[in-house]
């Protein structure tokens, strides 16, 4: 399977990808291969590249894009990412935050087995651009529009850092179903941070992998 | 919201309605968020041809009265330090912001100190000051951005808030206070005689000494003004500290972590942060560090601040330094290390 993980900036894109697939290791216990490949050429910051260590220790492969090999100071791709779907049972795909970030992605989806896609939306409703589900469609939309191609899954990753609580991630219900109708998605994905005592339907415990420096 | 979001929505709420700039890893997203929603609230963005163009085009929004903002990293700062001391010799005011990367040249775009001394001493010629503040979360980013348009009117000079990659790329929650923004009589602005007055000019150029000379002093008395009433400062476990750990920014953050690590290892540690680089707040650093043995400062560069803080105690104390530049951002486990270090010896 292919995952391709889109949605915009701060949205923990990072963080929910890294998560799925530390899963997926798990779940496959050595049985199948998991990779991940960073596809964000627009920021150079907070990216899966980062967490390399810890991921390859769980076992999952980092492919990265390169930003030290240019004078240029934005991260270039060094791979191809139809040849990586072959390579692996199991390829995770994190995309750049903006329908720029996108773009990328439309380059390969015609060489992708279509068959093998699950394309994950993932939002959070208190980020700016992204508080209501209009304003997350607009923004998927946007993407959606470069890539030329749907997004069929809907990732309600509704949190506030640190400050995250079961009430946080509650009042965002009413905007991610909302939202799931504009996609025509019946299930919505939501995670919910390790520690917090708040059982939705399909949630997905996820471990804080993206941290800061203190 | 990102750090460099959050400087944009609260330079928008502060009442800025022109913001020029030109792109350049890790602040892009300043000009980004301005673009969106500037025109929404009946403002100007405009992506200038390139830095230095940008900050001509402040000089002259400023010049006309309105609050305005230029945004850039480190080499684009550079480029802009012409027209920085330009806006200064005008007593115009604006509000410069520097993510900082790596330097110097184009360096890095990893998170850096090495601004300092440009953002405290050398933004522009002839003897000019800008107000400098030194956030070091999100929510403070979002404070600071309303002081240093209000201080700069009041004062008419520039302001710079200097940041950096990490604080600016950094997704913390924010609250902006539901407060509206101050307003200033502008009488010198730019905006036509009517025919009831004589023109206003704004310009840098006094070829008379003694009529430059004065303008020099009297700017001189309102930098002494603002050194008096403006320093800021945050103290952390400073009363009992025998060891005052001093760092700005994200490294104060750090900081913070090491100085509690240390705590639980019975070392009497607390941490300084200035929130004004300049004026630098010298009287709360003499009364942070009223019971220290020794300080420490530390930063991501080779070493800066460390001159302000020993000029500030008048380098009655030893003051160590740890540093980590080039983009390396320090590890609280590397900061407490250097805490033990010191404890151990004494001073």
């Amino acid at each position: 399977m292919v995952f391709i993980i889109i949605g915009h900036y701060g949205s923990g894109k990072t963080n929910f990808a890294c998560n799925i697939a530390e899963k997926l290791v798990e779940k496959y216990a050595g049985g199948e291969t998991v990779a991940i490949a960073d596809l964000d050429i627009v920021n150079p910051y907070f990216r899966t590249a980062d967490y390399t260590a810890e991921l390859e220790a769980a076992g999952v492969k980092v492919i990265a894009s390169n930003f030290q090999t240019s004078t240029l100071d934005i991260p270039s791709l060094t791979f191809d990412l139809a040849a990586l779907s072959g390579e692996y049972d199991n390829l995770i795909i994190d995309v750049g935050g903006d329908d720029e970030g996108a773009k990328v992605l439309g380059r390969y989806m015609n060489a992708l087995d279509k068959g093998k896609i699950s394309i994950l939306y993932v939002v959070n409703f208190r980020r700016y651009l992204t508080r209501t589900a209009e304003d997350a469609l607009e923004i998927l939309r946007e993407m959606e529009a470069v890539t030329g191609v749907k997004a069929n899954n809907l990732v309600n990753n509704t949190n506030l850092a640190e400050e995250t609580t079961a009430e946080v991630i509650a009042e965002s219900t009413a905007e991610a179903d909302k939202l799931a109708g504009f996609m025509d998605v019946k299930n919505i994905i939501t995670v919910v941070p390790e520690g917090i005592d708040y059982k939705p339907l399909n949630a997905f415990t996820a471990k804080i992998i993206v941290n800061k420096p203190w | 919201m990102k750090g460099n979001e959050a400087l944009a929505e609260a330079a928008i709420r502060a009442g800025c309605k022109c913001f020029f700039g030109y792109p350049i890893t890790p602040q892009t997203e300043v000009a980004a968020y301005f673009a969106k929603k500037l025109p929404k609230v009946g403002g100007t963005f405009l992506q200038a041809e390139s830095e230095i163009a940008a900050i001509n085009m402040v000089y002259g929004a400023a010049s006309a009265g309105v609050r305005t903002m230029t945004s850039s990293s480190s080499p684009g700062i550079s480029l802009k330090t012409e027209g920085i001391s330009y806006i200064c010799g005008a007593d115009l005011p604006c509000v410069i912001i520097n993510v900082q990367r790596g330097g110097p040249g184009l360096g890095g775009i990893q998170p850096s100190q090495a601004d300092y001394f440009q953002a405290t001493r050398a933004l522009g010629h002839g003897d000019s000051r800008v107000i400098v503040f030194a956030p070091s979360s999100v929510q403070e980013m979002v404070n600071v951005v309303n002081k240093a348009f209000n201080l700069a009117d009041s004062y008419r000079m520039p302001a710079m808030i200097l940041a950096d990659g990490l604080l600016g790329q950094m997704m913390e929650p924010v609250e902006f206070p539901e407060t509206e923004a101050e307003t200033f009589e502008k009488p010198w602005a730019t905006v036509g005689h009517g025919g009831v007055r004589e023109h206003n000019i704004a310009n840098s150029l006094y070829l008379k000494p003694d009529v430059l000379e004065k303008s020099i002093l009297d700017r001189q008395k309102r930098y002494e003004d603002i050194e008096d009433k403006h320093t800021e400062a945050d103290c952390y476990l400073t009363d009992d500290a025998e060891i005052v750990v001093c760092a700005y920014g994200a490294t104060a953050r750090i900081c913070k972590s090491a100085v509690n690590a240390a705590r639980a290892k019975g070392i009497k540690a607390g941490l300084f942060r200035p929130v004004t680089l300049w004026p630098y707040p010298k009287k709360e650093l003499i009364k942070a560090s009223e019971n220290a043995k020794s300080l420490l400062t530390v930063e991501m560069s080779t070493g800066q601040m460390i001159e302000d803080v020993k000029l500030s105690i008048d380098c009655k104390k030893p003051v160590h330094f740890y540093g980590r530049t080039g983009g390396i951002i320090p590890t609280p486990a590397e900061v407490t290390a250097e805490i033990e270090k010191i404890a151990k010896e004494g001073v």
